[in-house]
């Protein structure tokens, strides 16, 4: 009888906390299938309208209002490639720069390690200006590339990568020696392979890392051809219920990588189970 | 250190050269320039700099807005620590201790964690603005709520959209940490302690130091940082500077001000604060806590 006071306690609980997180996002979502005036007159809204596609289909492809000149749809293009490009840049860096870590004995080793990861203690937003100005002499300000590389630029995957090689057993490469594997056949045919639920787990991490990113877009595009999403948030006028539909649309790519990476990205960065 | 290792003049540094140069050009190189932004001043017209030495933390330490800014950070980085923590620690036990659906639970509390603050921030725009926001209308009737104008409302205000989706993190680690630690511990301590709140506080709690003590630094970087989204998208720093955290204050004061000097020094301080909570966490916590 405890047991079973105590277990709907927790179910209980847990519901509250469930319903904490869903309730102001379903309230936003409903809200933004209704009509501006609905909204300004009563409120946000718990039923939902009948305005969705609508309100969706004018935040995505309309040109001019909303936004100046970019469409929505244009913006999550804009996302998506930054993302992609932060996480496969830092991932593929730092797989490469933890290999040589812990597979060769390098000269200065103790200077390297530190070199590449004191830089975790200085975030971007401690040295945003000089990024800039160093972004602005390289001719790097609205591209793809000025917002990709400064948020590439992390050890953070290092640490990970350089953890994970030293669980690997010593005998995989003394085996891999006997086989005739030199350096590079080793890296892509046993390490990577081996590797590959901690890939997935930074791939994710960075890819969200990357999309979220908010204050770096903003300082490094001028031109709205280069707008990303989240930064999108700033600069959005236009009725209230298509900045309601494009923050929720906003919201819907990292949380459905996370919820449907869950078990690889949780299995990597915990490395159990 | 591994003990079979390659030896090689040069393959080494072809692996380590993209991270390197990238961590150079676009990490080392800013770094360089923010201190020497910190310790010049630029002419008026934009013409030159002079070195000043350190005229320029002299000038953030006379100024009581940073002041206003340090203490809110403290203020800001202290709560949500505790609420996200407690919170995401309460949810945590509750999840663990479930027969049935605990993969459900957590699929359902995992993906706030994936929202970008500045979203969180713009949501929490909608239920605190004047016009139709619920929390606004809410605290209003309650005690006469208004952020525009009263600091503690205003603190409540962004403490509430911070917290939100940090939670969801907290959660994820320490039910990471909970069902790390080995069930036959668990069952010798249920022989010893019938109590399961007391269990809890003197068997399960002390194994979770490690990831305690993980989170709370994750929750101070995130408060310092990663709430610039949160601050820029909710109360701009309302009702008069009072919710600027340090980061958002150096960048408007670097970006508003255009006073890349102040900006600098400014930057030179948070490091200085990261770097000391860093050897904090190295040498007395890492020092001080055993692990299973």
């Amino acid at each position: 009888m405890t047991r079973f006071i105590t277990s709907s306690l927790s179910h209980l609980i847990l519901l509250i906390g469930i319903l904490i997180m869903a309730v102001p996002v379903w309230m936003i979502f409903a809200s933004s299938t209704h009509t501006s005036s609905m909204i300004n007159m009563n409120g946000l809204q718990m039923l939902l309208g009948d305005s969705f596609y609508e309100n969706y289909l004018r935040v995505l492809l309309y040109q001019g209002g909303f936004f100046k000149e970019i469409t929505a749809l244009k913006m999550f293009f804009n996302s998506f490639i930054m993302a992609t490009g932060v996480a496969i840049l830092s991932v593929v860096t730092s797989l490469m720069a933890a290999y040589a870590l812990v597979y060769y004995r390098i000269k200065h080793a103790t200077l390297l390690f530190w070199i590449i990861f004191i830089t975790i203690l200085v975030p971007l937003e401690l040295r945003i200006f000089p990024t800039y100005s160093v972004m602005a002499e390289l001719n790097l300000v609205n591209s793809y590339f000025g917002l990709i590389v400064p948020i590439s630029a992390s050890a953070i995957a290092t640490l990970f990568f350089r953890q994970f090689y030293k669980t690997v057993p010593d005998e995989l490469l003394e085996s891999a020696k006997l086989d005739g594997a030199n350096t590079w056949r080793f890296f892509i045919d046993f390490l990577i392979p081996l590797s590959k639920t901690m890939i997935v787990a930074m791939l994710i991490f960075m890819f969200v890392f990357g999309y979220n990113q908010y204050l770096w877009p903003l300082l490094v595009t001028t031109s709205e051809q280069y707008w990303t999403v989240v930064m999108g948030l700033k600069m959005m006028s236009g009725s209230i219920v298509h900045r309601f539909a494009f923050v929720m649309m906003s919201m819907v790519p990292p949380i459905l990588i996370i919820i449907v990476l869950q078990k690889h990205f949780i299995k990597g960065v915990f490395q159990d189970k | 250190m591994k003990k079979v290792q390659f030896k090689s003049s040069y393959s080494q540094y072809l692996f380590l050269a993209p991270q390197l140069g990238i961590l150079l050009i676009f990490l080392y190189w800013p770094i360089i320039q923010t201190f020497r932004d910190a310790f010049t001043m630029q002419d008026a017209f934009g013409f030159g700099a002079t070195f000043v030495w350190f005229d320029n933390f002299l000038f953030i330490f006379d100024d009581p807005a940073y002041f206003i800014a340090f203490k809110f950070t403290i203020i800001y980085s202290f709560v949500i620590t505790l609420i996200t923590g407690s919170i995401g620690l309460l949810l945590a036990v509750q999840a663990n201790n479930v027969m049935h659906g605990k993969s459900t639970y957590k699929t359902l509390l995992i993906w706030p964690y994936a929202i970008a603050p500045a979203v969180v921030g713009v949501m929490a725009n909608y239920f605190f603005s004047e016009r139709f926001g619920l929390l606004y209308h809410l605290f209003h009737e309650l005690w006469g709520f208004n952020w525009y104008e009263s600091v503690f409302d205003s603190y409540i205000y962004v403490i509430i959209a911070g917290s939100w989706k940090q939670i969801s993190a907290n959660f994820i680690f320490f039910l990471a940490g909970l069902q790390a630690i080995q069930k036959s511990v668990i069952e010798a301590s249920m022989i010893d302690c019938k109590n399961s709140f007391r269990r809890f506080w003197t068997i399960t709690f002390p194994l979770l130091m490690p990831t305690t003590f993980f989170l709370i630094i994750i929750n101070i970087t995130y408060a310092f940082f990663d709430t610039f989204g949160i601050i820029d998208t909710t109360t701009i720093g309302a009702p008069s500077g009072e919710t600027r955290t340090l980061v958002y204050k150096a960048y408007m004061d670097g970006f508003r001000g255009l006073d890349l000097g102040s900006a600098g020094a400014q930057s030179i301080m948070m490091m200085l604060i990261v770097l000391v909570i860093t050897i904090f966490q190295f040498r007395y916590i890492e020092g001080k806590i055993h692990y299973n």
